[in-house]
């Protein structure tokens, strides 16, 4: 969904440039879990701006809830208890959802023309309207992220709130956290805050602490303050470098383009053989 | 006995079985090229747009090994290659350049129709199975996301050589005079049978004697 046209950096299936004529400033969303209480407030947020009602699930024995992202829960708060040093519990909260990666391997895999863009601040959004249900924005996708819906098959994410952001607000989640753990602003007035953040953590005690912006996929639009920067597996496996899998490069870098013009290739040398060499014919024909 | 004569090739029922693994391959090679790259995308049309067309190609892609697998069955025992069809392997130049008279005996089928053979055996499991893996929303799910990233390489790879032999195949079809007929109307003459299969126009003489 969206409401934005003029301002499309990258466009799923399209090999000419996508209307792109205004230029949009970088934005973020900043997660800090130091902060996180884990209320669970932006799921709210979540599913009442969007006006998502998801299925009332079981209680698993966990926080939870629910268990994963859905096709109606964009966002989840993944609990992990950790003994981060012996004798020190540590209680790691993550909001999990999309990550706005500067290069989405969900758009590099999508086949659909327009059902994945990327506008040029940087929010990565699925149009359901030409999303075909393939799934392969799943394969491409380096945090598990997208899911498709039983309903109508098509993939729902979260969509950093574009409707909201293209009119100047910040993101349904941003807007209620209690805590302050989350902010929204321009990558770099992020990345800023998050050095301060970082100072502060580190005057604590947290050493390691440090923000997870991955280069591995260019960089993230929603980042991470860890306070253990170093091992970010302990945030509910959250991976320390990801990448679009070499498999999907392979795929979708590679192959595409060569397997492509290979079968032009033989269908043409076919027809030149026939011109220069010709058939074969029986005698008596 | 005329040269003109017309001899049974395909029975009526190894056309049908051929006819509807082709037309069920014709039907998968423009959606799978729709799904492969943009500039195929447009054939999505022929199937009544992306999500038909996503929902089809998997049903579409069992009929076609189901038929194939018959297919198989029936041509596997004049496809086991010999000592003679290697030779004739070695001398593709001569194939190409129409030099058929330098080969060596052929029997029903030459050493390029049972490698196509071997090649359709080995690409037809490989779709069936990574097919299997990415098919949504019915079995995708089922497996890992990093099993699903191997399966759409090996999906792509084994129809790229699957469709590379078709070309070949077809283009091979039309280049050998007189090979279609045998494939639509299940008969060929007995000097193309004597030119392009000796081997074979041998047996089927003594049978008929």
């Amino acid at each position: 969904m969206a409401l934005q046209s003029l301002d499309i950096t990258a466009r799923s299936a399209t090999t000419t440039p996508s209307p792109g004529v205004r230029e949009t400033q970088k934005v973020a969303k900043l997660i800090d879990v130091s902060k996180c209480i884990g209320c669970k407030a932006c799921q709210v947020a979540c599913m009442e701006w969007n006006d998502l009602r998801d299925e009332i699930g079981t209680n698993h024995g966990v926080y939870d809830n629910p268990l994963d992202l859905t096709d109606k829960s964009w966002t989840v708060m993944r609990f992990s208890e950790v003994e981060v040093e012996q004798g020190k519990l540590e209680w790691l909260i993550r909001k999990d959802g999309c990550m706005h990666c500067a290069d989405p391997g969900c758009l590099k895999a999508c086949p659909a023309p327009g059902a994945i863009v990327q506008y040029s601040n940087g929010i990565v959004d699925f149009h359901e309207e030409n999303c075909i249900g393939c799934g392969y924005c799943i394969t491409g996708c380096p945090f598990n992220i997208p899911r498709i819906s039983k309903k109508d098959s098509k993939a729902y994410k979260c969509t950093l709130c574009s409707d909201r952001v293209s009119v100047g607000m910040e993101p349904a989640c941003v807007k209620t956290c209690p805590t302050g753990a989350l902010v929204f602003g321009s990558k770099e007035d992020m990345i800023q805050h998050a050095e301060e953040r970082i100072v502060d953590l580190k005057s604590r005690g947290y050493k390691n602490a440090g923000l997870y912006d991955p280069p591995g996929v260019g960089g993230t639009h929603v980042m991470y303050v860890l306070q253990h920067a170093d091992q970010p597996q302990i945030y509910n496996d959250l991976p320390k470098d990801p990448q679009i899998s070499l498999l999907v490069e392979l795929w979708k870098g590679v192959l595409k383009p060569i397997m492509s013009l290979g079968l032009g290739l033989a269908a043409l040398t076919g027809f030149l053989h026939y011109v220069t060499v010709g058939p074969k014919e029986t005698e008596d024909d | 006995m005329n040269e003109n004569d017309l001899i049974e090739r395909y029975h009526p029922a190894d056309r049908a079985n051929h006819w509807l693994t082709a037309i069920t391959f014709i039907l998968l090679a423009l959606s799978g090229l729709a799904l492969f790259h943009p500039a195929f995308f447009f054939l999505s049309h022929l199937f009544g747009g992306g999500p038909w067309m996503r929902i089809l190609h998997p049903f579409i892609g069992i009929v076609m090994a189901v038929s194939f697998y018959f297919l198989a069955h029936r041509f596997f025992a004049d496809n086991l290659m010999t000592a003679a069809d290697w030779q004739w392997v070695r001398q593709i130049r001569d194939v190409i350049t129409n030099h058929d008279e330098r080969l060596p005996e052929v029997g029903r089928f030459n050493a390029g129709q049972k490698l196509l053979f071997w090649v359709m055996i080995a690409t037809m499991l490989l779709l069936l199975l990574s097919g299997i893996v990415i098919w949504q929303p019915w079995f995708a799910p089922w497996f890992s996301i990093g099993l699903n990233r191997m399966a759409v390489v090996i999906h792509s790879v084994s129809a790229f050589g699957l469709m590379l032999g078709i070309i070949v195949h077809i283009y091979a079809a039309y280049w050998v005079r007189g090979t279609i007929r045998g494939m639509t109307r299940g008969v060929v003459p007995r000097a193309w049978a004597k030119h392009h299969h000796p081997g074979w126009y041998r047996e089927v003489n003594k049978g008929a004697k």
